[in-house]
């Protein structure tokens, strides 16, 4: 008997209990479905803060400065010429210090976050104008009164008409608008667009704060950006002699950690999907086991007229790799239906991950052939007499 | 054909042994219609397990068309059920998901003969049995004796040089009963050796020989003759 009549017995006899044959299916299809699901949100997920972390650069390296354990301080100036030292690791510098202000434009006020910075923050945060000019150098010499806003303040003060020119108060004092920053982030609220840029030395003013706790660093390459982390770090400590003082990030540093995070959210989900295929086979095996029970007569039928043991363990074999095996199939295309979905309404972007759908088929088939295996061993080892007397 | 020396059946309970068939000696040669009867505990249906090669004897020697079966295995013993032996049953024992025409199939794919090949032969065997019209029935939307018509052509289709029946007539009305009679007489005819086990005097009438068993034994055997043959049909 050859394999492709195996193979045609069991669709015959899946066919023949349409439903029974589903529903012994359904462990499967939803264990397969909720594993390619998940699957696919995790790397969802993964993929659209990787996305947004790559955006700002992998060259990226932040410095928060906290000062504890400490009473020393470096300054802008000191960094500057860091920077320009290790010209061959860092490409660029820009200091920051940040604050919560009012904005006004005549009788309509605003609340929104304020960056006072230099020159390099656009190129170190790859982020473009729009319109108008971002910060020089120039304006940090003269303490210009000059802003750039984001596109979130010209949409909710200017109607998201130009204004480029005019005036504006922050805090009450008056700065003239030179530049609009591109949008990132649909213009929201609170979001990256919801935000101005003012020269630091204006800023240090304006928000009565002397001190610079954050500095962004550009790598010249992602390569380096470890390199530089560190050679950062070790100047650092020279000045502050203490590692509480100050905190560096290394953008590409909290890429890898997120990686490994990713890596053992896998390893959780391949947990919940080894138990849900295990319940799954459980299932067919029970159902296999009362299928051999049902059709003892025709095993001793089929024997008595010339099948050997291993054309009925074949035959039960194979059922349970098809049930196990279509099941599969159906719970890959509903697991990708999930994953269309779950992208088309934004919840997270849809990645398909091929190499989970060979995965889930490949284990679905070993769980057919596993709990398959005993019930299909029941039915050869019947004794033909045996199995013709049953009723 | 069928040549049984000495052979025995026994079931142990306990400390008692029964004898199902005790010593037992038949010959059966080829082109022989033989009827085997006997009452119920007579060990006839054993005897016809063996004979099928269904069950193995606890002791004595049985060969099957010149093969010795007695020590076969069942894998072994699988394969002479395929090409050696035709069953007809008494309930017919089809495949109820299975049409006529696949039921006819089934021995030949265990035989391993390819599709092309098995449908052409399942066919004819169920034309040789009045049956060219009903190929792609269900066996329930058969009568019983198309039903056992269906088993026979089944039982031939793989032409083994013996036919063995179990109460073939058991389950039919006195009508089919003649019909199927009266393919063994033909098939007989033809050739085929054929062993019938029954309870039934007026089935065992259409047999040359009548091979009477009681309580595991031989009681009596004896020839058929050829005009009350004619005469009781």
């Amino acid at each position: 008997m050859s394999l492709l009549q195996a193979y045609k017995m069991a669709i015959k006899s899946i066919m023949n209990n349409k439903v029974r044959s589903f529903l012994t299916m359904l462990g499967v299809i939803i264990g397969v479905g909720s594993v390619i699901t998940a699957v696919a949100f995790a790397k969802g997920s993964t993929k659209s803060i990787t996305d947004q972390l790559s955006e700002l650069g992998t060259e990226l390296i932040t410095v928060n400065i906290s000062m504890r354990n400490s009473n020393r301080d470096v300054n802008y100036t000191d960094l500057e010429e860091f920077t320009e030292q290790n010209a061959e690791l860092l490409a660029a510098m820009a200091p920051q210090v940040t604050g919560s202000v009012t904005l006004k434009n005549s009788d309509v006020t605003w609340s929104s976050s304020l960056i006072g910075t230099t020159e390099d923050y656009s190129k170190i945060n790859k982020k473009g104008i729009s319109s108008g000019r971002f910060l020089i150098d120039i304006d940090n010499t003269y303490r210009q009164k000059i802003v750039v806003l984001g596109s979130t303040i010209v949409k909710e003060l200017y109607k998201g008409q130009n204004p480029i020119g005019k005036n504006i108060k922050i805090n009450g004092n008056v700065f003239k608008i030179v530049g609009v920053m591109e949008e990132t982030a649909s213009s929201e609220k609170g979001s990256n667009d919801d935000r101005i840029f003012i020269p630091i030395t204006t800023a240090q003013r304006l928000l009565k704060s002397s001190r610079i706790n954050s500095y962004q660093f550009m790598a010249t390459s992602a390569e380096v950006s470890e390199l530089a982390g560190t050679t950062i770090e070790n100047y650092l400590f020279k000045t502050y002699k203490s590692t509480d003082a100050y905190r560096v990030t290394n953008m590409s540093e909290m890429l890898d950690t997120l990686d490994s995070m990713t890596g053992t959210m896998m390893t959780v989900l391949g947990g919940i999907a080894a138990i849900s295929l295990l319940v799954g086979g459980i299932g067919i095996m029970n159902i296999m086991l009362v299928s051999v029970s049902e059709r003892t007569r025709e095993i001793g039928i089929r024997m008595a007229i010339g099948a050997k043991r291993r054309n009925i363990l074949l035959q039960f074999l194979i059922e349970a790799l098809m049930v196990t095996g279509i099941g599969g199939i159906l719970g890959i295309i509903l697991g990708n239906l999930a994953t269309f979905l779950i992208g088309k309404f934004d919840v997270v972007p849809s990645v398909y991950s091929v190499e989970w759908m060979v995965l889930a088929f490949g284990i679905s088939l070993l769980v057919g052939v596993v709990f398959g295996l005993f019930p299909a061993n029941k039915a050869s080892k019947l004794k033909p007499i045996d199995a013709l007397r049953y009723e | 054909m069928i040549r049984i020396n000495e052979l025995s059946k026994k079931y142990e309970m306990g400390d008692n042994v029964l004898y199902a068939l005790d010593h037992l000696s038949i010959h059966i040669k080829e082109h022989e219609f033989v009827a085997i009867i006997g009452p119920s505990g007579s060990g006839k249906s054993t005897l016809m397990n063996i004979i099928g090669c269904l069950d193995s004897p606890s002791e004595g020697k049985y060969s099957l068309n010149n093969i010795e079966v007695s020590k076969f295995n069942g894998n072994e013993l699988a394969e002479i059920r395929n090409f050696q032996i035709g069953f007809i049953f008494q309930g017919y024992n089809l495949v109820k998901k299975l049409t006529a025409l696949e039921n006819v199939e089934l021995p030949l794919i265990y035989a391993g003969i390819h599709a092309k090949e098995r449908h052409v032969r399942a066919k004819a065997a169920l034309e040789s049995v009045g049956l060219s019209e009903r190929l792609h029935h269900m066996p329930s939307e058969l009568s019983g004796g198309q039903q056992q018509r269906v088993a026979i052509a089944r039982a031939l289709v793989l032409d083994p040089p013996l036919l063995l029946a179990d109460e073939p007539t058991g389950n039919l009305d006195s009508k089919s009963e003649v019909e199927i009679l009266n393919i063994f007489k033909e098939l007989n005819a033809k050739g085929n050796t054929i062993v019938v086990i029954t309870h039934d005097d007026s089935v065992a009438k259409i047999a040359n020989r009548i091979i009477r068993l009681k309580d595991g034994k031989l009681e009596q055997e004896s020839e058929v003759i050829e005009d009350e043959l004619t005469t009781s049909v």
